[in-house]
């Protein structure tokens, strides 16, 4: 059953985003910062919790997931170590896909050459 | 022919993209995606023990690395070309953009092309997900969370 959330909540959430690609002059990049954006004001309308509760990996492995990250983990900051929080805590659960996204990036160019 | 005719013109002859194909084959990629994320997280935790959080991050790695790689080995354009939002919208989308122009600005170098373009696309996400979540900290600490 839990798959099956998953499956369906990421295919709506890439449909939706689909039909606003199709319909409108938005860019990708256009899109991905919006659904950033939206990820972050659904953590901060306190959403975005129970969707990953619900629907697990279907929401965290999108994009909005990382406005959620950065949202939830500045406001932890501020929580434990008062405004300076928001400042050193910000990246602290995002941190692991950007890094990542990082290191697998520069070592496959490293060794791979582009394709044309 | 006036303005308007040529509109009409332009309209006609421009190609139609099959619209409700490029939904359902956003729909059905995307989805996938978020299946092998949760279907990675009940492996992880069932073999390796692992806790939620745990397994989540090494899932969000391996779907990342799996991107990257992809991208690197040339399938993942196509696929992206084909799919778009399907793959743009997970996180696939963000690792895919960073090694598709750390691949196409190598030639430039390691300074100037690799290291200058590296965020090249990906740089708005950060950016626009910083700025806005900045904002609304500020907002909830205003009004008193």
């Amino acid at each position: 059953m839990n798959f099956l959330n998953a499956f369906l909540f990421a295919g709506c959430v890439c449909a939706i985003a689909q039909i606003i690609l199709d319909n409108t002059k938005l860019t990708p990049g256009h899109i991905t910062s919006i659904y950033t954006a939206i990820g972050a004001f659904l953590s901060f309308l306190g959403i975005y919790d129970n969707l990953i509760k619900k629907f697990g990996a279907g929401a965290t492995s999108l994009i909005s997931n990382f406005g959620h990250t950065l949202y939830s983990s500045a406001m932890q900051g501020y929580n434990e170590e008062g405004f300076l929080g928001i400042f050193t805590g910000m990246l602290t659960k995002s941190s692991a896909a950007i890094v990542a996204a990082i290191v697998f990036a520069f070592l496959i160019t490293l060794i791979f050459k582009p394709k044309d | 022919m006036t303005k308007e005719d040529y509109q009409k013109l332009v309209k006609k002859h421009t190609p139609k993209e099959p619209k409700l194909r490029n939904i359902a084959l956003a729909f059905f990629v995307g989805g996938t995606i978020g299946f092998i994320g949760e279907f990675l997280i009940y492996i992880l935790q069932e073999s390796f023990y692992l806790s939620e959080t745990e397994a989540g991050t090494w899932t969000c790695l391996i779907i990342i690395g799996t991107a990257s790689l992809l991208t690197a080995l040339g399938f993942f354009d196509n696929w992206v070309n084909k799919c778009k939002c399907g793959l743009i919208i997970p996180t696939t989308g963000f690792a895919h953009s960073i090694t598709s122009s750390a691949l196409d600005y190598k030639k430039d170098g390691l300074i100037t092309g690799l290291g200058s373009n590296f965020f090249k696309l990906a740089g708005s996400v950060i950016l626009y997900g910083i700025i806005s979540s900045f904002i609304l900290v500020i907002v909830r600490v205003v009004l008193g969370g």
